[in-house]
């Protein structure tokens, strides 16, 4: 029943869609009102159905309805609701229907809030966007059905990997697919500007703040990616360079480029072609990424199954990249910029510096992760390079990128004076030095890490001295106090102080990505009851095995009793669960956390008699930095993107109530 | 005019230049080959030293575990070579007997692959649910451990 509705709601989705982007193109190069007035309802009903066909894959999924194959293998009966709600991005065919679900919400969105003020690109934008979804529809009538039936009907779906049996999988998926879906109205806008032949800068004005937003989302999923990893996965890091991590880095490099160079554009009118270029390969990485990691080419963790999929992805991503291509050289003529680049000791360079590192780091990572296919094809032997290879090439790159981190912001524009120069970074860069000195004579001695936080401290200097000197100056000439200037600041120019916001998140994380690598500590030890092993200050004391039921699983714990320099600190519970469904079991890890530093323990094996216990503790210092680096990063993009006009409102609101 | 756009040009292509030079000697430092056993039985002495991947399946009941010592060794096959493997430290959660796991490390001379990296591989396909008898052996394994801990 589910399944012949749930087959027809996206079969007609697909109809109506297609109506909907032939209606848009026709209704644009007519004139005629009606067929537009069409498109548009035929993009809300696009949204209709597949909000339909969304709820009754989850309807099939929360009442366990194992005659769909996807309920079958993604969901079980003794599973929480909640995870049953998860598993609609529990694996492929489930993803590409939320996917598609989130297409057809942003197109209704873009549709209801811009189709009265941009007639002329609105039609175009709707036809790029539906286009998107007729790829979606395409893929799950053909290949990937979510609503295929199984034979026979099991008495019980196999479930969810326990992995993801937790509550990060109901924010970590849908922080993605939200960025990577946000990203699809830039790209749509920017086609339907060269469609019409108006590639200026009116899309990139009304695209600005989907693009930020998109890649807040995109950070959001990057950022507890690790976090989750590092909580609930048995080896103490978060991030691997995996392919699947290196699919959603790819783009947010892309994007991190692209919103920088638009303030270029904005400013100076150059640079059209290239802002082009990079919001179309934004989009494409993302499609990229999916086809590297949906199509089982890799062999990934994440992978999911073999299949027509892949051939499909690489047969769109290969028309997205001829289309927007195709495009921007049919346009060429139009693209030509006003602007020149004056000197190369200026903000322009600056920004164009830092987009060629962001596009070097891509490059790294797009070439390290397709390597071994690259190998195999050209010299026929399986050569990979691993996570020293990321590691060894970006981390300059990444040095590079902070260094202009903390000059991008401050650099006249169009040529900077030697007064300019001497002004604005003296004080940091003495401020940094000196720093790093006391780094020093308190004992650190890495030169790479010295020379991070060399960097950190630059950056952080030139955001300081920014902030202090406006507030000052402010204060000065409005004859405000320090703290109400220092306010207005931030709201006036909201876009620059929040910017300047994220750069404080971004180098609060990478002091914490820098020290927890470095100074890591790792030890493995089996004990017997009663027996400790140290490593630092810390003393870890086993103190017998336990194990008990849980809903869904046995838990197998060894009881730990952590000291530091000698005095009790935490007790620690380090286990394994065993699944019914899962022949190993999965690690429960335990830790303290702290915010300059983690006791991080994992069970690795144990005798079944309780006789002993192997037990893994990592120091991981600082890694807290990273999560509350991104956490002001969070904060910065708020008030970078928080809407003018309405908080101006509220303010007046405010006001006229009090009077 | 002329002039300027060079200057950003040579500018550029030294900073292009620079980048490709990093990913060079990158890729050249930490390639690692990736061997089937019996390419590695084959070529043995000749890959001394090199970074190696060599990926198989866990032969049944080739695992032996030394906790005190913390010396995990098993043997890995692609069904005709069979290569024998000791790890310093534990397996990763999917790791088991008859199920695929690719390791990183070295060939060497005592006959044996040094492994410093063991990645299990798991499958997605789909699995019937669980048989009876494998809840009760999980159950035993609760037992037996509540038994010997509880004073």
């Amino acid at each position: 029943m589910i399944s012949t509705l749930g087959g027809f709601t996206l079969f007609l989705a697909l109809g109506v869609t297609l109506y909907g982007v032939a209606a848009s193109v026709i209704g644009a190069r007519a004139g005629r009102e009606d067929w537009l007035a069409s498109s548009r309802n035929a993009v809300l009903a696009h949204f209709c159905l597949v909000t339909v066909a969304i709820f009754l894959l989850e309807y099939a999924l929360v009442t366990s309805d194992f005659s769909l194959r996807y309920v079958a293998n993604n969901s079980t009966r003794g599973s929480l609701t909640r995870y049953k709600i998860a598993g609609l991005w529990g694996s492929l065919e489930g993803s590409i229907l939320l996917w598609e679900w989130l297409q057809s919400l942003f197109a209704a969105l873009v549709v209801a809030r811009y189709s009265d003020r941009h007639r002329q690109l609105m039609p175009y934008v709707q036809a790029v966007l539906q286009g998107i979804s007729v790829f979606f529809l395409l893929l799950m009538t053909v290949a990937v059905n979510p609503f295929a039936r199984i034979f026979p009907i099991p008495l019980d779906g196999r479930g969810l990997n326990p992995l993801l049996e937790v509550t990060d999988m109901l924010v970590h998926p849908l922080l993605l697919y939200l960025g990577y879906v946000g990203f699809s109205v830039p790209f749509a806008f920017a086609m339907a500007a060269l469609i019409t032949g108006r590639p200026t800068e009116e899309w990139l004005r009304i695209t600005r703040r989907w693009t930020v937003v998109a890649w807040l989302f995109l950070t959001g999923g990057i950022f507890y990616g690790g976090w989750w990893s590092y909580r609930t996965l048995g080896w103490g890091g978060y991030w691997a360079w995996d392919p699947v991590e290196n699919a959603s880095f790819m783009p947010w490099l892309t994007a991190t480029a692209f919103i920088h160079s638009v303030m270029i554009q904005e400013r100076k009118r150059m640079l059209r072609v290239w802002n082009l270029v990079l919001v179309t390969l934004t989009f494409s990485l993302v499609i990229f990424g999916t086809f590297l990691t949906r199509s089982g080419i890799l062999g990934s963790v994440h992978a999911f199954a073999d299949g027509p999929v892949g051939a499909m992805f690489l047969a769109f991503l290969a028309l997205v990249l001829f289309f927007s291509f195709g495009l921007v050289a049919y346009r060429s003529d139009q693209l030509k910029g006003h602007g020149e680049l004056d000197s190369i000791v200026s903000r322009e360079s600056a920004f164009l510096l830092n987009n060629l590192i962001l596009m070097g780091i891509c490059f790294t990572v797009l070439l390290g992760t397709i390597f071994p296919l690259l190998t195999e094809a050209i010299r026929g032997t399986k050569i990979s390079v691993g996570t020293p290879y990321f590691n060894r090439v970006s981390t300059p790159l990444g040095m590079i990128l902070l260094l202009l981190m903390g000059i991008g912001p401050l650099i006249a524009w169009g040529r900077a004076s030697l007064n300019n120069l001497k002004r604005n970074f003296l004080k940091p860069i003495l401020g940094a030095l000196v720093s790093t000195g006391i780094l020093y004579a308190l004992g650190v001695h890495q030169a790479e890490v010295l020379a991070a936080f060399f960097f950190c401290f630059f950056v952080l200097g030139t955001v300081v001295f920014e902030f202090v000197v406006a507030t000052r100056t402010r204060a000065k000439t409005m004859g405000e106090g320090l703290l109400p200037a220092f306010a207005t600041l931030l709201l006036k120019s909201r876009r620059r102080y929040g910017g300047l916001i994220v750069h404080v998140g971004v180098v609060i994380a990478i002091i914490g990505i820098a020290v927890s690598s470095v100074y890591k500590v790792e030890h493995e030890q089996t004990l017997k009851p009663g027996e400790s092993l140290s490593v630092g200050s810390y003393t870890v004391r086993f103190d017998g095995m336990a194990a008990g039921e849980r809903p869904t699983h046995i838990l197998v714990w060894a009881n730990l009793m952590a000291f530091k320099n000698g005095k009790p600190l935490h007790e620690l519970t380090p286990g394994q669960r065993f699944y019914p469904n899962q022949q190993t079991p999965f690690a429960s890890v335990d830790a303290r956390y702290h915010w300059n530093e983690d006791l991080y323990v994992i069970l690795s094996a144990f005798e079944r008699n309780g006789s002993s216990a192997t037990i893994k503790v990592l120091i991981n210092p600082m890694i807290s930095w990273i999560w509350i680096g991104g956490v002001i990063i969070l904060l910065g993009v708020i008030v970078a993107v928080l809407p003018e006009r309405r908080l101006a409102l509220l303010a007046v609101g405010a006001r006229t109530q009090v009077a | 005019m002329k002039g300027r756009k060079l200057k950003y040009i040579v500018a550029g292509g030294i900073v292009v230049a620079a980048l490709l030079g990093l990913i060079y000697s990158g890729v050249k430092e930490s390639a690692v080959y990736f061997y089937t056993p019996t390419e590695l039985t084959q070529k043995k002495d000749s890959v001394l030293g090199k970074s190696l991947r060599v990926g198989g399946m866990v032969v049944d009941g080739s695992i032996k575990w030394d906790p005190q010592n913390l010396l995990l060794s098993f043997q890995l096959t692609d069904g005709q070579g069979t290569v024998f493997v000791r790890h310093k430290g534990t397996a990763p959660d999917l790791f088991k007997e008859g199920a695929g796991a690719v390791v990183e490390g070295t060939w060497t001379p005592d006959g044996y692959f040094r492994s410093s990296n063991i990645m299990a591989k798991h499958s997605e396909e789909y699995r019937p649910p669980t048989h009876p008898e494998t809840l009760e052996s999980k159950k035993e394994l609760f037992k037996s451990i509540m038994k010997e801990s509880k004073p």
